[in-house]
């Protein structure tokens, strides 16, 4: 308890500092710190509720350290927009039907917008490896999947406006 | 059928999907209450023993801790963690603390601290001393004469059924019509073969959790991710002796149950410490103790033995199952009755039948619900001795289902025979899409082109197969549900209901039904679902009953509260109620003038007959319309290396008509593929000391994106008369249908049959090289 640490992140836009223990991982700092939007499915790193984007890479947060991630910018899904303007791939996601039980959407949502960042015409596969890492039990992907081909579409056509 | 409608049948995306995408919504975990006190459990690694001594002094003077729960200070009541209608159908065999453990995960005591560090490393300061006991692992060791008996302890059944504690049997049924010696008699063939599947763990993303907390009355608060709100209720009131006024269970978003969370294994825990210690509290599990010490599907070994003539008749079935309970015992009645009950009707021409099974105690995790419900179980069996016996007679597969199965209009002596653990509620079938779901999945995965075609492509070799299954729509004459719809001066309505969205869209469905009754459009229904305080009662999401049983009691619901709007509006429009048409929130009169929805709740809340717009409605269903499906696998055989590559799988599904298809098909979608990863890779590995050696998602195999296979899903079009605007349930049916079609479409590539989940490599292998 006594060597507590006293961090600074960027988290979606905004500065701000923590007290963390040096052990703690990422995930549980941002939940603890109130971003409930990141979730913990395992904290084994092997379903991809928790991810978040660190410094332009996704993560799962919960096998990065706390602390290896002072100073990084970090993005979680409410970055991207908010209920009242929703980003065009919560739209999609949404809009597609690929959120039921929504809890491993914002990882799929910020597993999406990296894979978009770098390619706006994703094929099946790209989509697929890009995804790989976030496991739903809800959808079978199926829609997750047409999800990630309309977000693509929506967003180019936001380009062209 | 859709085009009579303005709500039913149409694809919106559910009412909380933008604000889940958004990040917005909350789940148990959170919320974040003032400084909650956290539980870690002390598990047993021992599979069966007595617990001699506990010293936990050391770790009750250790930093943070305020409380240990253990057998010593905690009540013994017996009870069942069954998240089911009361008196529950599963055996009253369990306490919260036990002095005895029975499995590697039973909990032997649980450490109250500031944090949950504090609580964990304070479970290590606790000295227990186990008398360790033989364990049991194996079902048919089980029930063998002198076997040592799990449960001695005064254990008793809430309802008259067989239970035999003495034997580790934790349920019994035989039932069954006609005459067996005779069926088989007038048989040329006998098919007799013995079939198993696994353990398995539901895996939703969120893990178990729960969050309590006082209110400012002093109230206790149980905010649980939980799939029967009343349920929990109960059963925390009856096991922890707090009255029911003093507690209120709220659901908020859940992150998937699949049957998992129809228990009640952490609530009552987390609600004693509150009471004691008059604190919140907080548990939330580790992936790890999801897979060893909640529940799981019932491992079960099935045996069949089928008479069947050169013409296709089926003389005779005979059923034996054994189902492994595990150390306790809930649901293993009603899930093994199901695995004859949804299962033995599809094919009711058959005269002699016996349905005999036990339900088995052993030293391994405890089974519970889980999608499908036997029903799985059953199918796996029935289907590939249905493929047997129409290859026996010449038939092919699709054609022979199609001659033989049940239809509309017909009933089954099995539906009368056997119900939920008792007997059953005769019914008639009225809606069945199963022929046409038959050939429209046929078609989509090209049967004709490719079964028995045994393509070749280089080690690998193709084949396609098929399965049928059908389930049910609730519970009849046990499961209610209930709701209140109260309408706001903006012509929207409140909708309060029990029933508990989990993921699933039923807050979507159950507006989209509303809506249609009351002749507005579905955005304009407020949906709050399960919070004992406001939302009357519902039995809870289980046995595929929200959208027929509470969707019927919204359904009248409405209707009572259109009636009340016409009333008003005849009044304010001075026009005869039956002269008024109503239109997308207007009413208007035959000379043209209109009120709108919004004035009429005006008119009452303040002008004249003053009353609030309300109704409220309860349910019971007196039947359970069965849906259907016929789902097709389209797959290669490595034969070099026995593993199987799943091309496609095509689901067929008749729910009736879909009243929101987008939220049907995610529906099908989801249960196919838990039934895949179910029949190739998911599987609880224990050890000689019965010990789960892979309990993570990196071991524990399910599928991910590059895994899954295209899935192609068709929702036949009938339309049930008995269900609110034509539905019928989806919710689990299609769990059934993937592992038989896989094991069919290896038989149709490389002439092997797979009886026992899962299919590994080697599996698949061995058996090639035994040829
Ligand atoms: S919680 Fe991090 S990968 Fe599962
Ligand atoms: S929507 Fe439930 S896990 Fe993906």
């Amino acid at each position: 308890m006594n060597n507590l640490l006293i961090v600074n992140y960027v988290i979606n836009g905004k500065d701000v500092v923590f007290t963390i223990n040096p052990k703690d991982s990422l995930l549980k700092v941002l939940r603890d710190n109130g971003y409930t939007e990141v979730h913990n499915g395992c904290q084994t790193g092997d379903c991809g509720a928790c991810v978040v984007i660190l410094n332009g890479r996704t993560v799962n947060s919960c096998m990065v350290l706390a602390a290896s991630a002072k100073d990084g910018e970090i993005l979680t899904v409410k970055a991207l927009g908010d209920i009242h303007n929703p980003h065009p791939i919560q739209r999609a996601f949404a809009e597609s039907g690929a959120v039921q039980c929504g809890f491993c959407t914002p990882g799929q949502i910020l597993s999406t917008y990296a894979l978009l960042l770098e390619n706006h015409d994703p094929d099946e596969k790209d989509i697929r490896r890009a995804l790989d890492g976030n496991i739903c039990r809800c959808t079978g992907y199926v829609k997750i999947l047409e999800a990630v081909k309309l977000a693509g579409r929506l967003m180019k056509e936001a380009e062209h406006v | 059928m859709s085009e009579k409608f303005t709500n039913a049948g149409h694809s919106h995306s559910k009412i909380d999907s933008i604000a889940l995408a958004c990040g917005n919504e909350k789940y148990t975990d959170d919320f974040m209450t003032d400084t909650p006190l956290h539980i870690a459990f002390l598990y047993s690694d021992i599979a069966n023993g007595i617990i001699s001594s506990i010293d936990y002094k050391a770790a009750e003077q250790a930093d943070g801790v305020k409380l240990i729960l253990y057998h010593g200070n905690t009540p013994d009541t017996l009870h069942t963690t069954a998240g089911q209608g009361y008196p529950e159908p599963s055996p009253y065999d369990c306490r919260m603390f036990d002095k005895k453990v029975r499995f590697v995960g039973d909990r032997i005591a649980a450490v109250v601290a500031d944090t949950y560090k504090q609580a964990e490393a304070a479970l290590k300061l606790i000295k227990v001393e186990i008398e360790q006991l033989p364990a049991l692992f194996d079902i048919e060791k089980a029930i063998d004469a002198g076997s040592p008996v799990i449960h001695s302890d005064d254990e008793y059944p809430a309802i008259p059924v067989t239970y035999k504690p003495e034997e580790n049997i934790a349920a019994e049924i035989v039932t069954g019509f006609g005459d067996l010696e005779k069926g088989f008699k007038q048989a040329d063939l006998i098919i007799d073969e013995t079939y198993s599947m696994q353990y398995a763990s539901h895996c939703a993303t969120e893990p178990h959790a729960v969050s309590v907390h006082f209110d400012e009355r002093g109230r206790l608060v149980i905010i649980t991710a939980t799939q029967v709100p009343y349920h929990v209720r109960r059963i925390v009131s009856i096991v922890c002796g707090i009255e029911i006024k003093n507690i209120r269970v709220i659901k908020p978003r859940v992150g998937g149950g699949f049957g998992g969370k129809q228990e009640v294994f952490l609530e009552q825990v987390a609600a004693l410490a509150a009471w004691r210690l008059k604190r919140s509290i907080k548990i939330v599990l580790s992936r790890k103790e999801v897979f060893i010490s909640a529940r799981t599907r019932h491992a079960m070994r099935s045996r069949i033995k089928m008479g069947v003539q050169k013409d296709g008749t089926i003389t005779a079935l005979d059923v034996d199952d054994l189902m492994n309970a595990g150390a306790y015992a809930p649901h293993a009645l009603t899930v093994l009755s199901n695995a004859g009950a949804k299962v033995l009707p599809l094919f009711n021409k058959i005269e002699n039948l016996r349905f005999s099974g036990r339900s088995v105690y052993t030293n391994l995790p405890v089974g519970g619900a889980y999608r499908g419900y036997g029903a799985t179980q059953g199918y796996f069996a029935l289907n590939q001795h249905i493929d047997e016996a129409a290859r026996y007679c010449g038939e092919d597969f699709c054609e022979y289902v199609k001659k033989r199965h049940i239809k509309s209009g017909e009933t089954s002596r099995v539906f009368e025979a056997l119900g939920e653990g008792k007997e059953g509620v005769r019914q008639f079938i009225k809606s069945c899409g199963l022929t046409e779901c038959i050939d429209r999945g046929a078609k989509a995965i090209e049967w004709e082109k490719l079964r028995g075609k045994k393509l070749r492509n280089g080690n690998r070799i193709r084949g396609v197969g098929a399965a049928v299954a059908m389930q049910g729509s609730g519970i009849p004459e046990i499961d209610m549900a209930s709701c209140h719809i109260k309408m706001n001066e903006d012509g929207s309505f409140n909708l309060n209901t029990g029933a508990t969205d989990i993921g699933t869209g039923s807050d979507t469905i159950l507006a989209q039904i509303a809506a249609e009754a009351l002749k507005t459009d579905y955005s304009k229904m407020i949906v709050l679902s399960s919070d004992t305080d406001t939302t009357p009662f519902d039995t809870g999401a289980y046995a595929s009953s929200t959208t027929y049983i509470t969707g019927n009691a919204v359904k009248q619901c409405a209707l009572k509260v259109y009636d009340l709007i016409l009333k008003a509006a005849s009044e304010m429009l001075g026009a005869d109620k039956n002269e008024l048409k109503v239109e997308d929130s207007k009413v208007s009169s035959r000379d043209g003038r209109t009120v709108e929805y919004g004035e009429i709740c005006a008119f009452r809340l303040y002008t004249s007959g003053q009353l609030q717009i309300q109704a409220s409605s309860s349910f019971v269903a007196h039947e359970s319309p069965p849906p259907f499906t016929a789902q097709f696998a389209d797959l290669e055989v490595d034969i070099e290396t026995g593993e199987i590559i799943l091309n496609r799988i095509a689901a067929a599904v008749d729910c009736g008509h879909p009243l929101n298809p987008l939220l049907a098909e995610g529906q099908v979608e989801g249960a196919v593929l838990n039934g895949i990863s179910y029949a190739l890779t998911e599987d609880y590995i224990f050890n000689s000391n019965g010990r789960m050696t892979n309990p993570d998602l990196g071991r524990y195999k399910i599928f991910n994106t590059v895994d899954t296979p295209e899935i192609i899903t068709i929702l036949a079009d009938t339309y049930e008369d008995t269900g609110p605007y034509g539905a019928k349930s989806v919710g689990e049916i299609a769990l059934n249908g993937p592992a038989p079609a896989i094991a069919n479409a290896v038989y149709d590539a490389v002439g092997i049959r797979l009886r026992h989940t899962p299919f590994t490599p080697e599996k698949v292998w061995k058996l090639l090289n035994e040829q």
